[in-house]
Order: C-alpha cells, then structure tokens, then sequence
C-alpha cells in the first residue's frame, strides 16, 4: 500500500529524525518539544495508519496498547491515550533522567579521566626525574669507589712507608743499641784500667830503646820548626793544590776545543746541508738571507777562531746557531718525511712535482757528471791509443826513446867524466907518495944509521967494557936495529941501555907495510 | 802458573816489601824475611811476644813488629840485622802501630785512643796527638806521603787534622760538618780529603788539602747509609758503596753523581756469567737479621781496577757474587758468580785482572777477555782465605788460616 510505505518511510524518517530531538532535548529542556515535526508525521488522511503506527510504537516500548484494532472506530481510547502519553511522559523523563544521569556520568569519567591524564604525565615526569637522579647517583657511587680505591692504595702506600720507617726507626736503634753497648764497654775497660792504675805503684813508663839513630831516608838533616818553615809549608801545599787545578783546567780546555771543533763541523755541516737543498724548497726566501748570513758569519768567525771563542758572547753565538741549524734540519726533515708520504699517497700534484723535481735534478746532475767523466775516459783513451798506435819513426824513435832519461843520463855522463878525472887524479898523488915513502924510509935508514953509530960511540966510551967484538957485534945489531930500529925504539922510547939484537932480514918495505910505519911516525913521536 | 811450597804463617800477617824484593811473614813471636823469588829465609828475628801487627817501612829497609798485649813495638833492619830498636808504650797500651811515610817514624796509637805518639827513630824524640778519634779509619796518608789526616774528637764534635809528615807540623785544623766521623780518606792526587759519616747518616764531605769544604754529598735520609768508600786510581770518581745495595758514583768537577749501580737480584741483561748462563739469572739473595746491628746488607767491598777502568764490588746479602762494573760506558760488564761467600778480592797492580777467593782449595781469576778457576796444587787441602797481589802483578800471595803459598804468574793467561 503506498500510503502504508509512505508511513513507513515517514515512521523511518521519524525514527532517524528521533535521535536528533534526544540530542537537543539532552541540552535543553522540554519547550522543545514544540519544534518536534508535528505536522509531517500524521494528517488528516493517514490517521489509522498513524494510530496503527503509534500502538504498535508504544506496544513496542512495553506500555499498554492505545487502540485496538478490533474497535473498528476510529475514535481512540482517549484514556489509554493519555495514559499513554503518560507513560511515554514518565519514559521520557525517566529517560531524560538517565540521560542527564549518564551525562553526569560522563563529565566525571572526563574529569576522572583528565585527571588521571594529568597525574600520568605528572608522573612520567617524576619518572624521568627519579631516573635522573638516579643516574646521578650511580654516577657519584662510582667516583666515590674509585675515589676509595685510590684511598686504599694511598693507604697501603702509607702502610709500606711507615713499615719501613719501622724499619729503620729499628735498625736505628739496634744501631744505637749497639753503638752504646760499645761504649759501655769501652767505658768499662777504661774505668778498670783507671782503677788498676791507682792501685799500681810501679808505672811502667813510655820509652825507646834504639841501638843507634838512623839517617833520614832522604838524607837530608831535619829542620827547626819556624815561622819559614811553616811559611814554606803553606806554600808547598797551595802550590800542590794549584798545579792540581792547573792539571785539571788544561783537561777542561783540551776537552771544551775538542766539543768545540765537533760543534763547528756539525754546523759546517748542516749548514751545506741546507743550503744545497735550497732552490728546491718553495718558502725558503727568509731562509736563503739566513744561510748567507750564517755562511758570512761561518767566514767571519773562524778568521778568529782561537781567541773568541773563549769568550761567553760567542760561545753563546755558536750554541745559538747551533740549535737554529739543528732546528731548521729537523723542520726540512720533517718537511721531506711529510713530502714522501704524500708522494707515496699521492694527494697533491704540486707537492709531488716538488718531489720529482728535486729528484730529477739530481739524476740530470748525476748524469751531467757521468757524461763528463765519460767524456774524459774517452779523451784519455784516445790519447793513448794515439801513443801506442802511431807509426814507427826510426830517428824519431831514436830520440824519443830513453827521452824521459835523457836528462838523467847527461848528469850521470858529466859525474863520471869528473869522477874518473878525480881518480887519475889520486893514482898521480897515490904514485908520488909511494915515491916520496920509498925516498923517506932511504933517508930514515941513512939517519937510523947515522944514529946507530953514534949510540955505539957514546956507548962504546961509556962502558968499561969495551970489546972489539962490539963493534962487530954492533955491525951486525946494526944490521938488526935498521930494519927492527923504528919499531923497538917507537916500543921502548926511554930504554937504551939494553938494546937486545934481533935478526930480522933486510927487506925494501912495500908501500902497504911502509904506509903503518909512516902511520905510526907522526903518532909516536919518541923522545930521544 | 806455578805454586810454591806452603809456608806457615800466623795472623794473616804475610807482606811484599814495597821494593818487591822481600816477603816477611809472622809465625807466632818470630819474623822471617824471604827473597820473593827463590823464597830463601834472609833473616829470622825474634821478637817478645806474639805479634799482632807486621809493616814494612816504605825504603823497604825496615819492618816494625808490634805486639798489642805487651804494649811493644821492635823494628828490624834488613839491613844491619844487629840493629834493634824496641818501643814500650808501658801502662797507657797499644791498639795499633804504624809508619809514617818516610819510614822513619812510628805512630802509636795507645789504648782508648787517648793519644798518638810519633816516635821519631832518627831523633828519638817524642810527639803527641791529643784526642784521636776511634773509628773506621781514622788516619790517612796522602799518597806522596806529604801530608797526613787525622781524626780527632773533641766536645761532641769531629774535627780532621791535616799535618806535614816532614816536621809534623799542623797545617790545618777544622771542624767537620758530620755526625760522627767514620772515616777519611785522600784522594790519590793528595788534593782532595773525602770524609764520610756514621752509616747512621748517609754524608760524604769533600775538603779541600786547605780545609775548604768543596762539596757534600747525600743521597738519601734516614736509612743505613755509607758502608763503604773508595777513589779511583786516577783520583776521578769516588765511588761511595752504602746499606741501600747500590754504588754511587761522583765525579771529581763537579761532586755529582754521574752513575749509581744497583745490585739487583735478577739480571736481564746478556752479559759474561762465570758459568755462561741465559738471562735472566737469579742470583741467591741472603736477607740478614733485622734485628742485628751492622746487617749483612749493602755495598761493604769496592775496588777499581789501576787504569780505572773498572770497579768489583760485592753486595753484602748476595755474598757469593762479584760484580764487575765497566767504568767508561758506566753499566754492568761481568757478574762472576761463587759457589760459597767471596772472601777476599783484589786487581792485579799491573793490568785489568782480578783475583777473588772463597775459602775453598781455589784460586779465581778473571780478566775482560775471560776466566780461569786454578786449584791450589797442596797435599792436606789449603784454605785461601785472602790473598794479595806482589806489586808487579806477577805473583799472588794466598793466605790460608795459618799457612801461606805463592802462586806465579805466566804471562800468557791459560784458559778455561
């Protein structure tokens, strides 16, 4: 039926549109109700529908049934009407109540529930304090144990130090002990003594009892003791005690030249070391001036090397220089050391072209010099090839060979030429002293001779006994006494009484037997 | 290497004569005088008593013999046999006797060192030296025999005298800045005086010959300090030996350290062993008794070589080592281990040798280039107990309790 359908919708739209008034109603009280959507629900044409509607409406709510079909007549039960209207009243407000009931409800679970929200993150945050802290405190715990362990180590450590004060406070005293001990004994020994003197009548007296004095070992006699003396004996000993430190400073200056020569060639050194490396090193202008300021200053200074480097000023100048060079070498070597490692890493092309430039440097030296000594070997070798290979000259040959000699030999001609005039030279002397020999033994005969007959003469009228056999004998003697004369009377200058005859021949004496003889005559000069 | 027949001989007291000619050896009252070469008596003198103390006269012409109990002194020539000379020091005693550098005077020093009295043998006169301290080494020569050092005590206080030997002249008199003296020694130049300290107090003084004081030197406070002192032969260190096991070495510029030398009881380093062992060796470490006065602990021998070279030492609780410090890298060179406690040591007058014994029948011998372990060649077992070079460093002297034997040297060492 499409009024039936109709109604339907319009109970559906009804319904739908029931939760809005509840809506309203739950905020503002009844007067509402007079918004309600009276005049589209029921009309004048669908009132049984309506009725039908309505008691199976409120049949459904459990309340009494409005109108029962069974009537017929469209009157209503104006009583079960209003009783319905009633009850739907009462539910109403019933149900008004439960509202406002649960609203309330509601606003306090909201308020329980904001509370409880606040009181969470209240909390939350207590939480994160509590744990805060609570690091905080492990945090202090720790350094608080680490603070006890030091604490206890210091304590052993004082433990130990006053055991061996303990120690030593006992050995101290067991050293004391001791000491005492000693002395108590000694003290003892010398009151005994003291006491053994007192009752002893009979001191034996100090004395020595030497056989005879001795000699000083130095021999020397010992001095009185005076003022020179004493006086003297000062200055020996402060004369020992200067020529000590004289010893002793001499070393020191040896010692100090020797550092100090080894100070300059350090300098020397790193200086060349430096300045070689220069061209090749970027930020080195400063440096530059500087080494030639050292290099000047090197000239100038050991122009007077000696005398002022004994003074402080230039002691201190060269240690100064010194630690500049040795600094200026430590920042190039670590230059270098940073230059490899980047080289070998690889990073920055600037760096290595310094690198390989130093380094290709070096190898065009290095290969300049080769070429250079190449060169030389080459010249030399050719030179020599020259010598060796160039064609046989016959008079060339001639005057080059021994040409090296020539010179010596012209001397050595020379020297022999005046050699052999000097040897023709003593053969012509040797000659005339064998001559002029020969000619003074002839006259030393002829004086031996006239000597010898006077000796006899004068013997002859000494002796009483003159015999004739004398003069015969004397012949003979003679004879005996020319040859063996020189020689008995160089023997026996001042015996002439007894000339004893000796046979000896007569023989012409050679020149090597005449030279002794002659030898002899200006060294023996014998007194007649 | 050749041994001589053993001899006897009482006290330890067995000496060259400074010429080297002579050896003279104490057998209970009686002196012998040997030729050193073929070991023929020369002489027998008699004394009074047992001696106590035998000493050559530095001419060589003189041997004093003293007699401690007796209070005597007698000296014998070698060269008048008939010559006598007897000193009695009568009721005031004798504790120790000695030369004077010209051989020619006597300094007694009498019990409870009251005085030292210089008896003059030229002159017979007297001299007296008042208040000598009684300690360690209480007088020193210098080396050219110039001038000598005394130790003196006076009000609680140490002062050192310095006198000419020629007149016993006092040249100088001054108070020293220590404790209690122990001891004082001079340099070998005769230029310097080290004077050190009780072990109490770690100090070691240097004077100058005129009292000046140069420098002093201590290394640490209140422990046991200096137990030992010595100066090289070339009168450049001073090495200073003390309770701590270590050596200290001070140089003669400026009397600072310029090493310090421990003896520890694990070496790491590779260096020549007696018995070549790999490092690291340990070596056998004896504590000694707390409780005990001078322990058994610390540096108590040194010894430099005669080119100074080198310095042996021995560390008191490690007492079967030597150790051999090189002086020019200043490190450890040898450490020479024993199978018993070193007793004696000493270098060879002549080259870098040193001689060490250890009661056994042996005789030890090490030198840079190695070492060589001799037995004594006796019948009955020879106990060296000490020994001591002749001063040509050809012969040994080997001291055994109551006997002695010369060892010759070859010139070519053997080796092991």
């Amino acid at each position: 039926m499409p009024e039936s359908s109709l109604v339907k919708d319009i109970c559906s739209s009804s319904i739908e549109c029931r939760p809005s008034p509840l809506r309203q109603s739950s905020q503002s009280s009844l007067p509402l109700h007079r918004n309600y959507m009276l005049s589209t629900f029921c009309t004048e044409k669908n009132v049984q529908e309506c009725l039908s509607h309505i008691s199976q409406e409120v049949s459904s709510l459990g309340l009494p049934p409005v109108w029962m079909e069974s009537g017929g007549s469209s009157e209503m039960n104006v009583v079960a009407v209003l009783n319905c209207i009633y009850d739907l009243i009462q539910l109403h407000r019933r149900g008004l109540r439960t509202l406002e009931n649960m609203e309330v409800e509601q606003l306090k679970s909201s308020s329980n529930l904001d509370y409880l929200q606040l009181t969470s993150t209240q909390l939350k945050e207590q939480l994160e304090l509590s744990k805060r802290e609570n690091t905080g405190l492990l945090e202090r715990e720790r350094q608080l144990q680490l603070k006890v362990k030091s604490l206890q180590n210091c304590l052993k450590n004082e433990k130990e130090e006053v055991q061996k004060l303990q120690n030593i406070i006992a050995s101290r005293a067991s050293q004391y002990n001791h000491e005492m001990k000693r002395k108590e004994r000694e003290f003892n020994k010398l009151r005994e003594r003291l006491n053994q003197l007192l009752v002893d009548k009979k001191e034996k007296k100090q004395a020595i009892d030497v056989l005879n004095n001795i000699g000083r070992a130095d021999g020397k006699r010992s001095l009185w003791k005076t003022e020179k003396t004493e006086a003297k004996h000062e200055g020996e000993m402060y004369k020992t005690l200067l020529s000590d430190y004289d010893i002793r400073q001499r070393e020191l200056l040896l010692e100090n030249a020797e550092l100090k020569k080894v100070l300059q060639q350090m300098k020397k050194d790193m200086v060349s070391i430096l300045s070689s490396k220069k061209p090749t090193l970027k930020d080195d202008q400063h440096q530059d001036d500087d080494i030639q300021a050292d290099l000047e200053e090197e000239v100038f200074d050991s122009s007077k090397e000696s005398v002022e480097l004994y003074c402080v000023h230039a002691r201190e100048k060269l240690t100064n220089s010194i630690r500049l060079q040795w600094r200026r070498l430590k920042s190039h070597v670590e230059r270098l050391d940073n230059q490899g490692s980047l080289h070998v890493i690889g990073r920055s092309k600037n760096t290595d072209a310094v690198s390989r430039e130093t380094h290709e440097e070096e190898m065009d030296r290095l290969k300049l010099e080769i070429q250079q000594c190449k060169d030389f070997i080459q010249t030399q070798h050719q030179l020599l090839q020259q010598q060796l290979s160039s064609p046989y000259d016959e008079e060339k040959a001639s005057l080059l060979s021994d040409c090296y000699m020539l010179q010596e030999k012209e001397r050595f001609r020379d020297e022999w030429k005046t050699l052999e005039e000097q040897r023709k030279i003593f053969e012509r002397e040797r000659r005339n002293f064998t001559e002029a020999a020969i000619r003074l033994s002839h006259e030393r005969k002829a004086f031996e001779d006239d000597r010898a007959t006077w000796l006899k003469h004068q013997f002859l009228n000494l002796s009483p006994f003159a015999d004739s056999n004398k003069p015969q004998m004397s012949k003979s003697k003679s004879a005996f006494l020319i040859s063996s004369a020189p020689e008995k009377l160089i023997k026996r200058p001042s015996d002439t009484t007894s000339p004893t005859p000796r046979c000896v021949p007569l023989t012409s004496p050679s020149t090597a037997e005449l030279y002794p003889t002659l030898c002899l005559v200006p060294e023996n000069r014998y007194s007649v | 290497m050749n041994f001589s027949e053993v001899f006897k001989q009482s006290n330890q007291l067995c000496k060259v004569s400074p010429d080297g000619k002579y050896l003279a050896t104490c057998v209970q009252y009686r002196l012998v005088v040997r030729d050193v070469s073929t070991l023929q008596i020369l002489q027998l003198y008699t004394c009074l008593d047992q001696i106590s103390h035998m000493d050559w006269s530095s001419d060589s012409l003189f041997i004093l013999c003293a007699m401690y109990k007796r209070g005597l002194v007698q000296v014998w020539s070698l060269e008048q046999p008939d010559w006598h000379c007897k000193i009695d020091e009568g009721s005031i005693g004798l504790v120790s006797s000695r030369w004077s550098p010209d051989g020619r005077h006597i300094l007694n020093t009498t019990e409870f060192h009251l005085r030292v009295t210089v008896w003059s043998l030229c002159t017979k006169a007297v001299s007296y030296i008042k208040y000598p301290k009684a300690c360690q080494k209480g007088i020193d020569f210098s080396r050219d025999g110039c001038y000598m050092a005394l130790a003196e005590r006076r009000d609680c206080k140490d002062y050192v005298s310095v006198f000419v030997c020629d007149d016993w002249h006092l040249l100088r008199h001054f108070e020293t800045e220590t404790q209690d003296l122990a001891g004082l020694e001079w340099s070998p130049n005769g230029c310097v005086l080290a004077v050190w300290d009780s072990c109490l107090e770690y100090k070691v003084l240097l004077y100058s010959l005129d009292g000046r004081l140069l420098s002093t030197y201590s290394a640490y406070e209140w422990s046991l300090g200096v137990k030992s002192v010595t100066w090289s032969p070339s009168s450049q260190f001073l090495a200073i030996g003390s309770y701590d096991e270590k050596v200290r070495i001070l140089n003669h510029i400026t009397w600072k350290k310029i090493a310090q030398f421990e003896h520890i009881a694990t070496i790491n380093n590779t260096k020549a062993v007696n018995e070549i062992c790999p490092p690291p060796v340990q070596v056998p470490v004896v504590k000694p008794d707390p409780d005990r006065a001078n322990p058994k602990i610390g540096v108590s021998t040194l010894a430099f070589s005669s080119d100074s070279r080198y310095l042996a030492t021995k560390n008191d609780n490690m007492a079967s080592v030597v150790w051999v410090w090189d002086m020019q890298k200043m490190s450890l060179l040898a450490v020479l281990e024993q199978t018993s406690a070193v007793r004696c040591f000493q270098w060879d007058p002549r080259r870098p040798r040193l001689a060490l014994c250890t009661g056994n029948t042996k005789l030890y011998l090490w030198s840079p280039a190695g070492c060589v372990s001799v037995q004594v060649p006796t019948e009955g077992g020879f106990q060296v107990q000490s020994l001591n070079w002749h001063c040509c460093g050809e012969t040994l002297i080997l001291l055994g309790k109551d006997q002695l034997c010369l060892c010759y040297m070859d010139t070519d060492q053997e080796d092991k």
